[in-house]
Protein backbone atom coordinates (compact mmCIF):
# COMPACT_ATOMS: atom_id res chain seq x y z
CA UNK A 1 0.00 0.00 0.00
CA UNK A 2 1.46 3.65 -1.17
CA UNK A 3 1.88 5.78 2.01
CA UNK A 4 0.12 8.42 0.35
CA UNK A 5 -2.45 8.59 1.88
CA UNK A 6 -0.74 8.87 5.22
CA UNK A 7 0.37 11.85 4.42
CA UNK A 8 -1.36 12.42 1.34
CA UNK A 9 -5.22 14.03 2.97
CA UNK A 10 -4.08 16.53 4.33
CA UNK A 11 -1.74 17.60 1.24
CA UNK A 12 -4.76 17.03 -0.90
CA UNK A 13 -6.71 19.42 0.76
CA UNK A 14 -4.02 21.91 0.34
CA UNK A 15 -4.08 21.22 -3.56
CA UNK A 16 -7.98 21.70 -2.89
CA UNK A 17 -7.45 25.08 -1.69
CA UNK A 18 -4.42 26.03 -3.96
CA UNK A 19 -6.71 25.40 -7.24
CA UNK A 20 -10.69 26.05 -6.51
CA UNK A 21 -11.27 25.81 -9.85
CA UNK A 22 -10.01 22.01 -10.20
CA UNK A 23 -12.00 21.51 -6.45
CA UNK A 24 -14.97 22.40 -7.92
CA UNK A 25 -15.13 20.82 -11.57
CA UNK A 26 -14.10 17.32 -9.77
CA UNK A 27 -16.73 17.78 -6.99
CA UNK A 28 -19.28 15.95 -9.19
CA UNK A 29 -16.71 13.17 -9.01
CA UNK A 30 -15.33 12.82 -5.95
CA UNK A 31 -17.26 12.99 -2.01
CA UNK A 32 -15.64 15.74 0.07
CA UNK A 33 -15.49 15.70 4.05
CA UNK A 34 -17.05 13.05 5.95
CA UNK A 35 -18.65 10.64 2.98
CA UNK A 36 -15.15 10.12 1.59
CA UNK A 37 -13.73 9.69 5.05
CA UNK A 38 -16.86 6.77 5.45
CA UNK A 39 -15.86 5.26 2.25
CA UNK A 40 -12.08 4.86 2.71
CA UNK A 41 -12.84 3.29 6.51
CA UNK A 42 -15.02 1.13 4.92
CA UNK A 43 -12.37 0.05 2.44
CA UNK A 44 -10.07 -0.59 5.25
CA UNK A 45 -12.18 -1.99 6.90
CA UNK A 46 -13.64 -4.66 4.36
CA UNK A 47 -10.12 -5.30 3.10
CA UNK A 48 -8.92 -6.31 6.57
CA UNK A 49 -11.81 -8.74 7.43
CA UNK A 50 -10.82 -10.26 4.01
CA UNK A 51 -7.00 -10.12 4.73
CA UNK A 52 -8.07 -11.42 8.17
CA UNK A 53 -9.72 -14.55 7.10
CA UNK A 54 -6.31 -15.59 5.45
CA UNK A 55 -5.20 -16.48 7.88
CA UNK A 56 -7.74 -19.31 7.94
CA UNK A 57 -6.70 -19.98 4.45
CA UNK A 58 -3.16 -20.50 5.61
CA UNK A 59 -4.04 -22.74 8.42
CA UNK A 60 -6.31 -24.81 6.11
CA UNK A 61 -3.69 -25.26 3.21
CA UNK A 62 -0.96 -25.94 6.37
CA UNK A 63 -3.50 -28.58 7.75
CA UNK A 64 -4.00 -30.49 4.51
CA UNK A 65 -1.01 -30.62 3.52
CA UNK A 66 1.05 -32.18 6.65
CA UNK A 67 0.19 -35.43 7.93
CA UNK A 68 -1.99 -36.51 9.98
CA UNK A 69 -0.33 -36.63 13.04
CA UNK A 70 1.04 -33.07 12.93
CA UNK A 71 -2.40 -31.35 12.08
CA UNK A 72 -3.51 -30.27 15.14
CA UNK A 73 -0.42 -28.62 16.16
CA UNK A 74 -0.27 -26.70 12.34
CA UNK A 75 -3.75 -25.44 13.77
CA UNK A 76 -2.61 -24.19 17.54
CA UNK A 77 0.61 -22.21 15.31
CA UNK A 78 -1.66 -20.92 12.82
CA UNK A 79 -4.42 -19.57 15.31
CA UNK A 80 -1.34 -18.48 17.84
CA UNK A 81 0.83 -16.86 15.13
CA UNK A 82 -2.23 -14.75 14.22
CA UNK A 83 -3.24 -13.53 17.87
CA UNK A 84 0.61 -12.69 18.37
CA UNK A 85 0.78 -10.76 15.43
CA UNK A 86 -1.93 -8.13 16.40
CA UNK A 87 -0.76 -7.81 19.96
CA UNK A 88 3.03 -7.17 19.00
CA UNK A 89 1.59 -4.67 16.17
CA UNK A 90 -0.42 -2.90 18.69
CA UNK A 91 2.61 -2.77 21.73
CA UNK A 92 5.27 -1.42 18.94
CA UNK A 93 5.25 -2.56 15.58
CA UNK A 94 2.89 -0.08 14.12
CA UNK A 95 5.03 2.61 15.59
CA UNK A 96 8.13 1.18 13.79
CA UNK A 97 6.33 0.68 10.33
CA UNK A 98 4.87 4.48 10.09
CA UNK A 99 7.65 6.04 12.33
CA UNK A 100 7.33 9.38 10.95
CA UNK A 101 11.18 9.79 9.75
CA UNK A 102 11.94 13.12 9.61
CA UNK A 103 13.36 14.65 6.40
CA UNK A 104 17.47 15.02 7.36
CA UNK A 105 16.95 10.89 8.78
CA UNK A 106 17.92 8.17 6.08
CA UNK A 107 14.58 6.66 6.95
CA UNK A 108 16.14 2.84 8.07
CA UNK A 109 14.94 2.59 11.60
CA UNK A 110 12.38 4.86 13.63
CA UNK A 111 9.94 4.43 16.19
CA UNK A 112 7.13 6.74 16.27
CA UNK A 113 6.13 7.34 20.01
CA UNK A 114 4.71 4.95 22.23
CA UNK A 115 1.82 2.19 22.24
CA UNK A 116 -0.30 3.03 19.07
CA UNK A 117 -3.46 5.15 21.34
CA UNK A 118 -6.06 4.98 18.31
CA UNK A 119 -8.82 6.72 19.05
CA UNK A 120 -11.41 7.83 21.73
CA UNK A 121 -15.47 6.99 21.16
CA UNK A 122 -16.99 8.82 18.50
CA UNK A 123 -14.03 10.40 17.52
CA UNK A 124 -13.44 11.20 13.60
CA UNK A 125 -10.51 13.39 12.54
CA UNK A 126 -11.48 14.10 9.31
CA UNK A 127 -7.97 15.14 7.80
CA UNK A 128 -6.80 11.96 8.42
CA UNK A 129 -8.98 11.13 5.73
CA UNK A 130 -9.98 7.92 7.56
CA UNK A 131 -10.83 6.17 11.02
CA UNK A 132 -7.00 5.50 11.92
CA UNK A 133 -8.58 2.31 13.74
CA UNK A 134 -9.52 1.32 10.32
CA UNK A 135 -6.21 1.59 8.92
CA UNK A 136 -4.26 0.06 12.17
CA UNK A 137 -7.10 -2.86 11.66
CA UNK A 138 -5.98 -3.15 7.75
CA UNK A 139 -1.91 -2.88 8.56
CA UNK A 140 -2.68 -5.55 11.51
CA UNK A 141 -3.82 -8.29 9.30
CA UNK A 142 -0.68 -7.97 6.66
CA UNK A 143 1.41 -8.15 9.87
CA UNK A 144 0.14 -11.45 10.37
CA UNK A 145 0.23 -12.87 7.01
CA UNK A 146 3.90 -12.36 6.81
CA UNK A 147 4.30 -14.79 10.17
CA UNK A 148 1.73 -17.89 8.22
CA UNK A 149 4.59 -18.32 5.86
CA UNK A 150 6.80 -18.86 8.23
CA UNK A 151 4.73 -21.19 9.59
CA UNK A 152 3.94 -24.08 6.98
CA UNK A 153 7.57 -23.81 5.93
CA UNK A 154 8.53 -24.97 9.27
CA UNK A 155 5.94 -27.33 9.74
CA UNK A 156 6.21 -31.05 11.47
CA UNK A 157 9.33 -30.29 13.54
CA UNK A 158 9.77 -27.59 15.40
CA UNK A 159 8.36 -26.61 19.03
CA UNK A 160 5.62 -24.84 19.25
CA UNK A 161 7.31 -22.26 22.05
CA UNK A 162 10.13 -21.27 19.88
CA UNK A 163 7.89 -20.77 17.24
CA UNK A 164 5.84 -18.68 18.77
CA UNK A 165 9.06 -16.22 20.52
CA UNK A 166 10.19 -15.96 16.74
CA UNK A 167 7.05 -14.88 15.66
CA UNK A 168 7.16 -12.71 18.35
CA UNK A 169 10.41 -10.64 16.93
CA UNK A 170 9.29 -11.21 13.84
CA UNK A 171 5.73 -9.34 14.06
CA UNK A 172 6.69 -6.96 16.37
CA UNK A 173 10.17 -5.27 14.99
CA UNK A 174 11.75 -7.78 11.78
CA UNK A 175 8.66 -7.26 9.36
CA UNK A 176 7.76 -3.21 10.43
CA UNK A 177 11.12 -2.32 9.72
CA UNK A 178 10.40 -3.18 6.51
CA UNK A 179 7.48 -1.28 6.32
CA UNK A 180 9.00 1.40 7.44
CA UNK A 181 11.44 1.76 4.39
CA UNK A 182 8.51 1.89 2.12
CA UNK A 183 5.13 2.40 3.41
CA UNK A 184 6.21 4.47 5.99
CA UNK A 185 8.21 7.14 3.76
CA UNK A 186 11.66 5.60 4.56
CA UNK A 187 14.64 4.41 2.89
CA UNK A 188 13.10 2.62 -0.07
CA UNK A 189 10.50 4.94 -0.71
CA UNK A 190 12.49 8.62 -0.50
CA UNK A 191 15.71 7.70 -1.79
CA UNK A 192 14.88 4.71 -4.55
CA UNK A 193 11.38 5.64 -5.56
CA UNK A 194 10.72 1.53 -4.41
CA UNK A 195 7.44 0.51 -5.64
CA UNK A 196 5.43 -2.17 -4.10
CA UNK A 197 1.49 -1.64 -3.96
CA UNK A 198 0.29 -4.12 -1.63
CA UNK A 199 3.79 -6.12 -0.44
CA UNK A 200 5.23 -8.93 -2.82
CA UNK A 201 8.12 -7.53 -1.24
CA UNK A 202 7.34 -6.18 2.04
CA UNK A 203 5.39 -8.93 3.09
CA UNK A 204 5.83 -12.22 1.15
CA UNK A 205 9.51 -11.64 0.26
CA UNK A 206 9.93 -10.99 3.99
CA UNK A 207 7.96 -14.07 5.46
CA UNK A 208 9.61 -16.10 2.38
CA UNK A 209 13.12 -15.34 3.83
CA UNK A 210 12.07 -15.92 7.73
CA UNK A 211 11.20 -19.59 6.25
CA UNK A 212 13.82 -19.94 4.50
CA UNK A 213 16.76 -19.26 7.50
CA UNK A 214 14.55 -20.86 9.75
CA UNK A 215 14.30 -23.75 7.38
CA UNK A 216 18.33 -24.00 6.80
CA UNK A 217 18.77 -23.79 10.50
CA UNK A 218 16.24 -26.01 11.50
CA UNK A 219 16.95 -28.89 9.05
CA UNK A 220 15.16 -30.93 7.09
CA UNK A 221 11.94 -33.55 8.56
CA UNK A 222 13.32 -36.78 9.78
CA UNK A 223 13.59 -39.31 6.99
CA UNK A 224 12.73 -37.00 4.59
CA UNK A 225 15.78 -37.14 2.69
CA UNK A 226 17.77 -40.24 1.64
CA UNK A 227 21.64 -40.38 2.22
CA UNK A 228 21.91 -40.64 -1.72
CA UNK A 229 19.98 -37.40 -1.93
CA UNK A 230 16.32 -39.35 -3.05
CA UNK A 231 13.20 -37.46 -2.10
CA UNK A 232 11.17 -39.40 0.29
CA UNK A 233 7.93 -38.42 0.22
CA UNK A 234 5.05 -37.04 3.33
CA UNK A 235 2.02 -36.89 1.11
CA UNK A 236 -0.37 -34.15 2.49
CA UNK A 237 -3.02 -35.63 5.01
CA UNK A 238 -6.21 -33.69 3.13
CA UNK A 239 -6.38 -32.22 -0.25
CA UNK A 240 -9.53 -31.01 -0.23
CA UNK A 241 -8.31 -28.93 2.87
CA UNK A 242 -5.35 -27.73 1.19
CA UNK A 243 -7.75 -26.98 -1.65
CA UNK A 244 -10.11 -24.97 0.69
CA UNK A 245 -7.54 -22.87 2.40
CA UNK A 246 -6.20 -21.89 -1.53
CA UNK A 247 -9.54 -20.84 -2.69
CA UNK A 248 -9.71 -19.02 1.05
CA UNK A 249 -6.78 -16.81 0.61
CA UNK A 250 -7.70 -15.99 -3.00
CA UNK A 251 -10.73 -14.65 -2.00
CA UNK A 252 -8.90 -12.61 0.80
CA UNK A 253 -6.67 -11.30 -1.57
CA UNK A 254 -9.25 -9.27 -3.09
CA UNK A 255 -9.04 -6.89 0.02
CA UNK A 256 -5.07 -7.54 0.44
CA UNK A 257 -4.23 -6.26 -3.13
CA UNK A 258 -7.86 -4.10 -3.61
CA UNK A 259 -8.05 -1.97 -0.49
CA UNK A 260 -4.24 -1.29 -0.72
CA UNK A 261 -5.71 1.26 -3.13
CA UNK A 262 -5.71 3.44 0.37
CA UNK A 263 -8.78 5.31 -0.69
CA UNK A 264 -12.69 5.27 -2.39
CA UNK A 265 -13.94 8.61 -2.46
CA UNK A 266 -13.75 9.06 -5.83
CA UNK A 267 -14.37 7.27 -8.46
CA UNK A 268 -11.10 7.08 -9.87
CA UNK A 269 -10.14 5.20 -7.07
CA UNK A 270 -13.36 2.99 -6.95
CA UNK A 271 -12.80 2.18 -10.75
CA UNK A 272 -9.08 1.27 -9.77
CA UNK A 273 -10.19 -0.68 -6.71
CA UNK A 274 -12.29 -2.49 -9.20
CA UNK A 275 -9.35 -3.17 -12.15
CA UNK A 276 -7.14 -4.55 -9.04
CA UNK A 277 -9.64 -7.18 -8.18
CA UNK A 278 -10.08 -8.11 -12.06
CA UNK A 279 -5.89 -8.23 -12.04
CA UNK A 280 -5.25 -9.56 -9.47
CA UNK A 281 -8.35 -12.80 -10.10
CA UNK A 282 -6.35 -13.02 -13.49
CA UNK A 283 -3.04 -13.72 -12.54
CA UNK A 284 -4.37 -15.91 -9.31
CA UNK A 285 -5.85 -17.92 -12.49
CA UNK A 286 -3.07 -18.06 -15.00
CA UNK A 287 -0.62 -19.25 -12.17
CA UNK A 288 -3.08 -22.11 -12.09
CA UNK A 289 -3.32 -22.71 -15.68
CA UNK A 290 0.16 -22.62 -15.70
CA UNK A 291 0.97 -25.20 -13.23
CA UNK A 292 -1.51 -27.97 -14.23
CA UNK A 293 0.02 -27.74 -18.22
CA UNK A 294 3.54 -27.57 -16.56
CA UNK A 295 3.08 -30.33 -13.93
CA UNK A 296 1.38 -33.05 -16.79
CA UNK A 297 4.01 -32.26 -19.25
CA UNK A 298 7.00 -32.58 -16.83
CA UNK A 299 5.59 -35.59 -15.22
CA UNK A 300 3.16 -36.86 -17.17
CA UNK A 301 -0.14 -36.05 -13.94
CA UNK A 302 -1.14 -32.86 -13.35
CA UNK A 303 -0.12 -32.34 -9.66
CA UNK A 304 -3.11 -30.51 -7.04
CA UNK A 305 -0.80 -29.18 -4.88
CA UNK A 306 1.46 -27.43 -7.53
CA UNK A 307 -1.94 -25.96 -9.03
CA UNK A 308 -2.79 -25.04 -5.51
CA UNK A 309 0.93 -23.08 -5.13
CA UNK A 310 0.43 -21.62 -8.65
CA UNK A 311 -2.78 -19.54 -7.62
CA UNK A 312 -0.88 -18.40 -4.62
CA UNK A 313 2.25 -17.43 -6.67
CA UNK A 314 0.33 -15.55 -9.24
CA UNK A 315 -1.50 -14.09 -6.61
CA UNK A 316 2.19 -12.72 -4.97
CA UNK A 317 3.73 -11.83 -7.93
CA UNK A 318 0.56 -9.39 -9.44
CA UNK A 319 0.60 -8.22 -5.54
CA UNK A 320 3.36 -5.55 -6.22
CA UNK A 321 1.74 -4.08 -8.79
CA UNK A 322 -2.25 -5.17 -9.35
CA UNK A 323 -2.81 -1.76 -10.70
CA UNK A 324 -0.91 -0.49 -13.51
CA UNK A 325 -0.83 -3.88 -15.60
CA UNK A 326 -3.31 -4.64 -18.46
CA UNK A 327 -5.51 -7.92 -18.25
CA UNK A 328 -3.01 -9.41 -19.89
CA UNK A 329 0.06 -7.79 -18.62
CA UNK A 330 -1.59 -9.40 -15.37
CA UNK A 331 -2.04 -12.73 -17.09
CA UNK A 332 2.18 -12.93 -18.00
CA UNK A 333 3.12 -11.71 -14.41
CA UNK A 334 0.74 -14.16 -12.70
CA UNK A 335 1.35 -17.16 -15.45
CA UNK A 336 4.97 -17.07 -14.77
CA UNK A 337 4.33 -16.84 -10.62
CA UNK A 338 2.62 -19.78 -11.18
CA UNK A 339 5.70 -21.58 -13.50
CA UNK A 340 8.02 -20.61 -10.26
CA UNK A 341 6.75 -23.46 -7.78
CA UNK A 342 7.00 -26.32 -10.53
CA UNK A 343 10.71 -25.31 -11.25
CA UNK A 344 11.79 -24.20 -7.34
CA UNK A 345 9.97 -26.91 -5.64
CA UNK A 346 12.33 -29.95 -7.06
CA UNK A 347 15.61 -27.42 -6.90
CA UNK A 348 14.92 -26.74 -2.81
CA UNK A 349 14.90 -30.64 -2.37
CA UNK A 350 17.38 -31.40 -4.78
CA UNK A 351 19.44 -28.82 -1.53
CA UNK A 352 17.91 -30.78 1.08
CA UNK A 353 15.79 -27.11 2.24
CA UNK A 354 12.91 -29.20 3.67
CA UNK A 355 9.80 -26.45 2.72
CA UNK A 356 6.70 -28.87 3.45
CA UNK A 357 3.62 -26.35 2.14
CA UNK A 358 6.04 -24.71 -0.44
CA UNK A 359 6.16 -21.21 1.00
CA UNK A 360 9.58 -20.30 -0.08
CA UNK A 361 8.55 -20.40 -3.88
CA UNK A 362 5.65 -19.26 -3.48
CA UNK A 363 6.01 -16.02 -1.28
CA UNK A 364 9.96 -15.68 -1.52
CA UNK A 365 10.60 -16.56 -5.49
CA UNK A 366 7.68 -14.97 -6.59
CA UNK A 367 7.62 -12.45 -4.59
CA UNK A 368 10.89 -11.19 -5.83
CA UNK A 369 9.54 -11.93 -9.30
CA UNK A 370 6.37 -9.63 -8.72
CA UNK A 371 8.72 -7.19 -7.01
CA UNK A 372 11.05 -6.80 -10.24
CA UNK A 373 8.37 -7.44 -13.07
CA UNK A 374 6.94 -3.91 -11.67
CA UNK A 375 8.94 -1.35 -14.05
CA UNK A 376 7.22 -3.54 -16.52
CA UNK A 377 3.83 -1.84 -16.40
CA UNK A 378 4.60 0.38 -13.22
CA UNK A 379 5.90 3.49 -12.27
CA UNK A 380 9.42 2.51 -10.90
CA UNK A 381 12.94 1.95 -12.30
CA UNK A 382 14.74 -1.80 -12.15
CA UNK A 383 17.64 -0.55 -10.08
CA UNK A 384 15.08 0.84 -7.50
CA UNK A 385 13.30 -2.36 -7.01
CA UNK A 386 16.71 -4.51 -6.89
CA UNK A 387 17.56 -2.65 -4.26
CA UNK A 388 14.46 -3.11 -2.32
CA UNK A 389 14.54 -6.71 -2.77
CA UNK A 390 18.38 -7.12 -1.64
CA UNK A 391 17.90 -4.73 1.33
CA UNK A 392 14.78 -6.63 2.60
CA UNK A 393 17.67 -9.77 1.73
CA UNK A 394 19.68 -8.67 4.13
CA UNK A 395 18.12 -7.14 6.61
CA UNK A 396 15.15 -10.18 6.95
CA UNK A 397 18.08 -12.85 6.80
CA UNK A 398 20.48 -11.77 9.10
CA UNK A 399 17.87 -10.63 12.05
CA UNK A 400 15.86 -14.27 11.37
CA UNK A 401 19.37 -15.80 11.72
CA UNK A 402 20.27 -14.29 15.00
CA UNK A 403 17.12 -15.04 16.02
CA UNK A 404 16.53 -18.78 15.38
CA UNK A 405 20.26 -19.30 16.34
CA UNK A 406 19.19 -17.83 19.63
CA UNK A 407 16.77 -19.94 19.77
CA UNK A 408 18.36 -22.89 18.77
CA UNK A 409 21.04 -22.35 21.37
CA UNK A 410 19.05 -22.03 24.19
CA UNK A 411 15.92 -24.07 24.28
CA UNK A 412 16.42 -25.76 20.83
CA UNK A 413 14.25 -25.62 18.13
CA UNK A 414 13.49 -29.27 17.04
CA UNK A 415 11.36 -31.87 19.51
CA UNK A 416 13.31 -34.89 20.47
CA UNK A 417 13.64 -37.89 17.36
CA UNK A 418 10.56 -39.85 19.10
CA UNK A 419 8.04 -36.85 19.24
CA UNK A 420 8.89 -35.67 15.66
CA UNK A 421 8.25 -39.69 14.74
CA UNK A 422 5.43 -40.50 17.13
CA UNK A 423 3.71 -36.67 15.84
CA UNK A 424 3.84 -33.44 17.16
CA UNK A 425 -0.09 -33.73 18.16
CA UNK A 426 0.79 -36.35 20.49
CA UNK A 427 4.06 -34.48 21.93
CA UNK A 428 3.52 -30.88 21.99
CA UNK A 429 -0.47 -30.70 21.99
CA UNK A 430 -1.78 -33.33 23.40
CA UNK A 431 -4.87 -33.71 20.99
CA UNK A 432 -4.81 -35.44 18.07
CA UNK A 433 -6.77 -34.00 14.97
CA UNK A 434 -8.50 -37.27 13.83
CA UNK A 435 -8.17 -39.29 17.17
CA UNK A 436 -9.65 -42.20 15.66
CA UNK A 437 -10.65 -44.92 18.30
CA UNK A 438 -9.86 -43.01 21.17
CA UNK A 439 -12.85 -42.31 23.56
CA UNK A 440 -15.45 -42.76 21.30
CA UNK A 441 -18.08 -43.87 23.93
CA UNK B 1 -19.01 -74.24 10.54
CA UNK B 2 -16.59 -72.06 8.39
CA UNK B 3 -15.04 -68.60 8.38
CA UNK B 4 -14.47 -66.74 5.15
CA UNK B 5 -11.88 -63.86 4.64
CA UNK B 6 -12.16 -62.50 1.26
CA UNK B 7 -10.39 -59.80 -0.08
CA UNK B 8 -12.13 -57.89 -2.98
CA UNK B 9 -11.55 -54.80 -4.87
CA UNK B 10 -13.50 -52.29 -3.28
CA UNK B 11 -15.93 -51.22 -6.05
CA UNK B 12 -16.70 -54.78 -6.26
CA UNK B 13 -18.22 -54.97 -2.95
CA UNK B 14 -22.41 -54.03 -2.99
CA UNK B 15 -22.50 -56.41 -6.02
CA UNK B 16 -20.91 -59.33 -3.87
CA UNK B 17 -23.51 -58.62 -0.57
CA UNK B 18 -26.16 -58.32 -2.49
CA UNK B 19 -25.19 -62.20 -4.02
CA UNK B 20 -24.26 -63.32 -0.48
CA UNK B 21 -27.40 -62.22 0.63
CA UNK B 22 -29.35 -63.82 -1.83
CA UNK B 23 -28.16 -66.86 -0.82
CA UNK B 24 -28.76 -66.56 2.60
CA UNK B 25 -25.68 -65.14 4.36
CA UNK B 26 -27.11 -63.47 7.73
CA UNK B 27 -24.41 -61.28 8.03
CA UNK B 28 -20.82 -60.10 7.39
CA UNK B 29 -18.27 -57.71 8.89
CA UNK B 30 -16.39 -55.34 6.15
CA UNK B 31 -12.91 -53.42 6.51
CA UNK B 32 -10.94 -51.34 4.27
CA UNK B 33 -7.65 -52.94 4.43
CA UNK B 34 -4.19 -52.30 2.21
CA UNK B 35 -1.84 -54.68 1.14
CA UNK B 36 -0.06 -55.89 -1.51
CA UNK B 37 0.01 -59.56 -3.55
CA UNK B 38 1.46 -60.08 -7.08
CA UNK B 39 -0.48 -56.73 -8.81
CA UNK B 40 2.36 -55.19 -6.40
CA UNK B 41 2.05 -51.68 -5.93
CA UNK B 42 1.92 -48.95 -7.99
CA UNK B 43 4.22 -45.44 -8.64
CA UNK B 44 2.86 -41.77 -7.87
CA UNK B 45 4.22 -38.46 -8.14
CA UNK B 46 3.60 -36.08 -5.50
CA UNK B 47 5.10 -32.30 -5.79
CA UNK B 48 7.72 -33.26 -7.99
CA UNK B 49 9.04 -36.29 -6.48
CA UNK B 50 8.14 -39.80 -7.49
CA UNK B 51 7.30 -42.52 -4.64
CA UNK B 52 5.55 -46.14 -4.69
CA UNK B 53 2.98 -46.51 -3.03
CA UNK B 54 3.12 -50.75 -2.15
CA UNK B 55 -0.24 -51.20 -0.41
CA UNK B 56 -3.22 -51.18 -2.72
CA UNK B 57 -6.86 -50.46 -0.96
CA UNK B 58 -8.58 -53.23 -0.84
CA UNK B 59 -11.45 -54.46 1.10
CA UNK B 60 -12.13 -57.52 3.20
CA UNK B 61 -15.23 -59.83 4.14
CA UNK B 62 -15.04 -61.91 7.24
CA UNK B 63 -18.24 -64.09 6.99
CA UNK B 64 -19.50 -66.91 9.22
CA UNK B 65 -21.32 -69.64 7.92
CA UNK B 66 -22.53 -73.29 7.89
CA UNK B 67 -20.48 -75.98 6.42
CA UNK B 68 -23.36 -76.66 3.96
CA UNK B 69 -23.35 -72.65 2.95
CA UNK B 70 -19.53 -72.58 2.64
CA UNK B 71 -19.14 -74.00 -1.28
CA UNK B 72 -21.83 -71.74 -2.36
CA UNK B 73 -20.69 -68.49 -0.75
CA UNK B 74 -16.76 -69.16 -1.71
CA UNK B 75 -18.20 -69.59 -5.31
CA UNK B 76 -20.67 -66.79 -5.17
CA UNK B 77 -17.52 -64.27 -4.08
CA UNK B 78 -15.26 -65.86 -6.84
CA UNK B 79 -17.90 -65.10 -9.48
CA UNK B 80 -18.72 -61.61 -8.37
CA UNK B 81 -15.56 -60.21 -7.40
CA UNK B 82 -14.06 -60.99 -10.55
CA UNK B 83 -12.90 -58.44 -13.30
CA UNK B 84 -10.28 -61.35 -14.79
CA UNK B 85 -7.44 -58.81 -14.48
CA UNK B 86 -4.65 -59.11 -11.91
CA UNK B 87 -5.09 -57.77 -8.05
CA UNK B 88 -9.02 -59.13 -7.68
CA UNK B 89 -7.98 -60.49 -4.67
CA UNK B 90 -8.01 -64.07 -2.35
CA UNK B 91 -10.51 -65.80 -0.40
CA UNK B 92 -9.53 -67.79 2.39
CA UNK B 93 -11.53 -70.16 4.54
CA UNK B 94 -10.91 -71.23 7.99
CA UNK B 95 -12.12 -73.85 10.40
CA UNK B 96 -14.12 -72.00 12.86
CA UNK B 97 -14.28 -73.52 16.71
CA UNK B 98 -17.43 -71.66 17.93
CA UNK B 99 -19.91 -68.91 17.79
CA UNK B 100 -21.78 -66.96 20.25
CA UNK B 101 -24.60 -64.51 20.40
CA UNK B 102 -24.24 -61.91 22.44
CA UNK B 103 -27.08 -60.38 23.02
CA UNK B 104 -28.81 -64.08 24.17
CA UNK B 105 -25.76 -66.48 24.43
CA UNK B 106 -27.04 -69.01 21.95
CA UNK B 107 -24.21 -70.62 20.39
CA UNK B 108 -22.55 -71.99 17.01
CA UNK B 109 -25.03 -73.03 14.35
CA UNK B 110 -27.78 -70.99 15.82
CA UNK B 111 -25.60 -68.54 16.41
CA UNK B 112 -25.07 -67.83 12.57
Amino acid sequence: MKNIIKYGAPALAALAIATPAFAQEAAADAVGGGTAYILNTLLFLIGGFLVMWMAAGFAMLEAGLVRTKNVSTQCLKNIGLYSIAGLMFWVIGYNIAYPGFDESSLGLFGVGGTIYSMQGVGEADLDTGYSVASDWFFQMVFCATTASIVSGTLAERIKIVPFFIFVTVLTGIIYPVVVSWEWGGGYLDSVHGFSDFAGSTLVHSTGGWAALIGALILGPRLGRYGADGSVNVFPGSNIPLATLGTFILWLGWFGFNGASQLAMGTVGDVSDVSKIFVNTNMAAAAGVVVAIIATQLRYGKADVTMALNGALAGLVAITAEPLAPTVGHAIIIGGIGGLLPVIFVPILDKLKIDDVVGAIPVHLVAGIWGTLIVPWTGDATFMGQLVGVLLTMVWVSVASGIVWFILKATMGLRPSAEAETNGLDIHEIGVEAYPGLANQA
Amino acid sequence: MKFIIAIIKPFKLDEVREALGALGVAGMTVSEVKGFGRQKGQTEIYRGAEYSVNMLPKVKLEIAVSDELMPKVVETIQQTASTESIGDGKIFVLDLMSTTRIRTGETDETAL
